[in-house]
């Protein structure tokens, strides 16, 4: 396993993240409305985990909490040992939220410019990324003028160029076309054997959680809960071909039976 | 797009033929009817005073250029200041949009002598009626544009950590500059007119006081040369403000363009 850590990145070997019995609800017309109910996990620095769920199980809502945005109504969630979160982890929005009057290259850096990383330090770090990303040769261009897979892999270059160890991902392929999508998912795996961060990912689709994580949580309908956790034992690296192996197709169908037994 | 293709030209034809349609049924109408050139002159004869009377419409309008543009300017630094004090906090939003919205209501026409009265024929009157009836829009249109930022964006910079400042300077405020631009438009719009309107309540030199004169000695022509000039010196500062526009926020134009396809 070749997980090497770039220099220049901030590797922590304390990225872990824990949620210990998190409550969340919100308010519906005055009515509580149960998000999450008892979730409870610890994911180990370097880690790659994934929760997948039918629509409004909580994903979103848990990944809110875990970058600090919004503090559960009971239990504790923590980075690195810690419960202040904000500005520790990178956070990836399912919409790309992309600052239209700034070039690609701009955009990718803003993560740093926010910790404070000097001007021509973080757009000579982006530079280097551009090339990896596919995006070379489009620093200068505006969001209008770029494909919505550029987009997204623009946005996701922010995330991973944002100071931290922890990276929370939105469905971060969700909107594009199974091309790109598996493109880019090759892509994140590549970039995290490199980057060695903990990766969070939230999806909707099973496989693209069995290809890319080390454990896959499997959420309940709301209120969500952890109904199945599942140990993925595919060898690293892995590449598309998995997909075909025995094992991937085995822990495939008792994931969607898991998930289906929610939709 | 050059200046000079096609669809341009085209498009500058179309404006201009009623223009011209209607100077030369008034020209016609003038010549055969024969009026009183004190009651209507005819557009030839507009044209000979304006080119005349170059040198004093020069003098004038450089009066009323300066206190519209500066007018714009106190307006724009006092507008912008206010959109944000508005969109900062609901407290003040309620504190001060309702007094906001009663200025408006002040009708120009009792005020400008008052501020005469108070302030005296210098150019500060004129500033003040110029920066009243151009700040509104500019206040409405930064209050909207800093409110519009979308939430998500919001919550990704605090994600990253960000102070109420960076977000401010980093998203709000160049997300507020179409809304900024879109509010200038309509307020540079009032500049001349107001500053010329100020100027006929009480003043040593402008269009206003020219067009005063004008009046008084029966010179029609000379007035419509002084509206000539107005009409050019308005859409003169609406241009410039378009062409800033482009400038300043290409990203817009360029946005606005692919959604019209
Ligand atoms: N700020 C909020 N205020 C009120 N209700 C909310 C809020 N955020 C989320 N909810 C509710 O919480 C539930 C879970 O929402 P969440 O976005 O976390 O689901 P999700 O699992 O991400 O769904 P999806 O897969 O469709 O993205 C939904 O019923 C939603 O209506
Ligand atoms: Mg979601």
């Amino acid at each position: 396993m070749a997980r090497v850590a770039l220099a220049n990145q901030r590797v922590s070997a304390h990225a872990t993240v824990t949620a210990a019995g998190v409550y969340k609800s919100y308010r519906l017309d005055g009515e509580p409305l149960p998000v999450l109910e008892d979730v409870s996990f610890e994911i180990g620095s370097g880690e790659f985990v994934s929760f997948v769920g039918p629509s409004g199980s909580g994903k979103s809502t848990l990944l809110n909490l875990l970058a600090g945005l919004e503090e559960p109504d009971r239990g504790r969630i923590t980075i690195s040992g810690s419960t202040d979160r904000l500005g520790h982890a990178a956070y990836m929005p399912q919409k790309d939220l992309l600052l239209p009057w700034r070039s690609a290259l701009d955009n990718a850096v803003l993560g740093m410019e926010v910790h404070g990383v000097p001007r021509e330090d973080a757009r000579h770090r982006a530079r280097e990324m551009f090339e990896i990303a596919g995006l070379a040769g489009f620093e200068r261009s505006l969001p209008a003028a770029l494909s919505g897979g550029m987009r997204q892999r623009v946005a996701f270059l922010r995330t991973v160029l944002t100071p931290g160890s922890v990276m929370l991902l939105d469905e971060p392929f969700g909107a594009l076309d199974s091309l790109t999508r598996s493109e880019l998912q090759e892509w994140l795996m590549r970039m995290w054997e490199r980057l060695s961060t903990t990766v969070v990912l939230v999806t909707h689709d099973v496989e693209e959680a069995l290809l890319l994580s080390d454990r896959v949580y499997v959420m309940t309908r709301r209120p969500g809960r952890i109904k199945l956790v599942h140990e993925v034992g595919l060898p690293r690296p892995r590449s598309l071909e998995v997909l075909d192996s025995e094992e991937f197709v085995r822990s495939k169908s008792a994931l969607l039976r898991a998930v289906r037994g929610e939709v | 797009m050059s200046v000079f293709s096609v669809p341009r030209l085209r498009a500058f034809v179309l404006a201009v033929l009623p223009v011209l349609a209607f100077l030369i049924v008034w020209e016609a109408y003038v010549r055969i009817a024969g009026t009183d050139p004190t009651v209507l002159p005819s557009p030839s004869r507009i044209l000979l005073t304006t080119f005349d009377s170059l040198g004093v419409l020069l003098v004038n309008t450089r009066q009323t250029l300066i206190e519209a543009g500066v007018g714009m300017g106190i307006a724009l630094v006092a507008g912008c200041a206010l959109g944000a004090l508005i969109a900062a906090s609901p407290m003040l939003r309620r504190m001060l949009y309702p007094p906001l919205v009663v200025s408006q209501t002040i009708p120009m026409i009792a005020l400008a002598p008052l501020l005469v009265i108070w302030f005296g024929f210098g150019i500060l009157p004129k500033l003040l009626v110029v920066a009243l009836v151009t700040f509104f829009p500019i206040v409405v249109s930064v209050a909207d544009g800093l409110a519009s930022t979308e939430p998500e964006m919001i919550r990704l910079l605090q994600s990253m950590g960000a102070s109420r400042w960076q977000i401010f300077w980093k998203v709000r405020a160049p997300g507020s500059l179409p809304y900024l631009f879109s509010g200038v438009k309509i307020s540079i719009t009032y500049a001349v007119i107001g500053a010329i309107f100020a100027e006929y309540v009480g003043a040593f030199q402008g269009l206003g006081i020219l067009m005063q004169n004008a009046k008084n000695s029966y010179r029609a022509d000379l007035m419509f040369s002084a509206i000539l000039v107005t009409a050019v010196l308005s859409v003169g500062m609406f241009l410039a403000v378009v062409g800033l526009e482009k400038l300043l926020i290409p990203w817009h134009a360029r946005s606005t363009q692919r959604e019209e396809g």
